[in-house]
């Protein structure tokens, strides 16, 4: 007998992942929901008019995004490793970066996936213009992206500490900043009729480079905690 | 040197934990057809000398050799040659028993329908296969996560207490599969309290002391 292949490896794990998310549906659309009620209190608090709040549309339903995608992040790892499924994975002899690269891409298309999709709607309410949609879903895409992949490494360091959601947030969210400022600059600079494909391409350098680099963090933290 | 036939070898293990000396020179060798039983008091460092066996803990000094290769150099072959059952079953509470089979084996070998179903009937789960396993009993499941490893078709089994929640039926379904695992020139080492085959001409002991 021999090894099945890897791509059917992260297949089954995104599968797993998609079909237990159907079954708790109601975790799955927490972030979703988050975001929508952030958003939605922002022109409660500060003024119904659109003209001054198109002003910090971006950079609130930037704000949201972010704090939205961290939420679901502390248990991403934590239940795999704490019912014994994370040492067979270890053990399976399948390159585990890959798996766990599977399971945050899961992740990403339960979270981070509606977040992009939802961003017009959210937008318009603030009264974001139609010229920067575009700007606002290609900046998130990337953006929530590389923040289930720099959440994925936190988690797998975090996960033999209990409740280490604050210990989580400290350390994803100073790597998320760069994502933040240029991710609210490109909406901004769209909504001015400028070119944003300035921040937009080092969006997508940080995506690649957290793509590239993520996987092998995330399978040496998950080994640490799987020895213990 | 690979000593005359064993398969599967430890060669002075040790192990701390802290300050704690917890394998002190653990030898081991096993022939194809052999099952070893370890026992010792808790404590003693069964589960830890099993994870070591496993590759889950590297050893301090020492080395585990599968066919005469160090295991911990990854081959693609060690993985599919091993089994292990650790304390915890692995189980997803919202998957079905089907499901589960399907996709924790399904990681390391290609399998189909038919062999979970078999297996399911070995393990006297198939009219439950497809309920959801958190509404199984402690027992059912680790009926299930013994399923699992009869299913991996593995060279070596590692069981760490086999029988932990299983009535006197279940007990006897874990020294069956032991004793088919090893009458198909298997390997098998089993930390256990209870009997477990004590009588049989394959089974060795290994004796932890504290």
């Amino acid at each position: 007998m021999s090894l099945a292949p890897t791509w059917q490896a992260a297949r089954l794990v995104l599968q797993r992942d998609l079909t237990l998310a159907t079954r708790r549906w109601d975790e799955a659309a927490q972030p979703l929901i988050f975001y929508v009620v952030v958003t939605t209190l922002f022109p409660l608090a500060t003024t119904p008019d659109l003209s001054q709040l198109r002003v910090i549309s971006g950079g609130v339903v930037w704000v949201a995004a972010l704090l939205a995608s961290l939420l679901a992040l502390e248990s991403l790892f934590r239940s795999d490793v704490e019912d014994g499924t994370m040492e067979q994975w270890v053990l399976s002899g399948q390159p585990l970066g890959w798996l766990l690269l599977a399971k945050v891409l899961a992740h990403w298309i339960l979270t981070g996936l509606p977040l992009v999709l939802m961003a017009p709607v959210v937008g318009t309410a603030l009264g974001l213009p139609f010229s920067a949609w575009g700007t606002l879903m290609l900046s998130l895409l990337m953006g929530t992206g590389t923040l289930s992949i720099l959440g994925g490494i936190g988690a797998a360091l975090t996960v033999g500490v209990r409740r280490g959601s604050v210990l989580l947030s400290l350390l994803v969210l100073p790597l998320a900043m760069p994502l933040l400022i240029f991710g609210a600059r490109a909406v901004a600079m769209a909504m001015d009729g400028e070119s944003p494909s300035g921040p937009l391409q080092l969006l997508a350098a940080i995506f690649f480079l957290s793509l590239s680099l993520g996987p092998l963090a995330m399978s040496a933290a998950i080994r640490i905690s799987v020895e213990n | 040197m690979l000593a005359d036939g064993a398969l599967f070898e430890a060669r002075s293990v040790n192990v701390w934990r802290g300050d704690r000396h917890i394998l002190r020179d653990v030898s081991l060798e096993l022939r194809p057809g052999q099952f070893l039983k370890v026992v010792g008091p808790n404590g003693v460092g069964k589960t830890t000398l099993l994870r070591v066996l496993c590759g889950l803990l590297p050893a301090e000094s020492g080395g585990v050799f599968w066919k005469g290769q160090s295991v911990s150099q990854r081959s693609d072959h060690w993985p599919v040659e091993l089994a292990y059952l650790g304390h915890q079953n692995a189980l997803k509470g919202d998957l079905s028993s089907v499901e589960n089979l399907r996709f924790l084996n399904g990681l390391r070998v290609n399998i189909d329908i038919d062999s979970i179903n078999l297996t399911l009937a070995k393990v006297g789960l198939l009219s439950r296969g497809d309920l959801p396993t958190r509404s199984l009993s402690a027992g059912q499941k680790r009926r299930l996560a013994l399923g699992r490893l009869a299913l991996s078709g593995a060279a070596l089994w590692v069981l760490d207490e086999p029988a932990t929640n299983l009535d006197s039926a279940g007990v006897a379904l874990v020294e069956q599969l032991i004793a088919e695992q090893v009458a198909r020139g298997g390997l098998v080492i089993a930390a256990a309290h209870q009997p477990l085959l004590d009588d049989a001409v394959y089974t060795r002991r290994l004796e932890l002391a504290a």
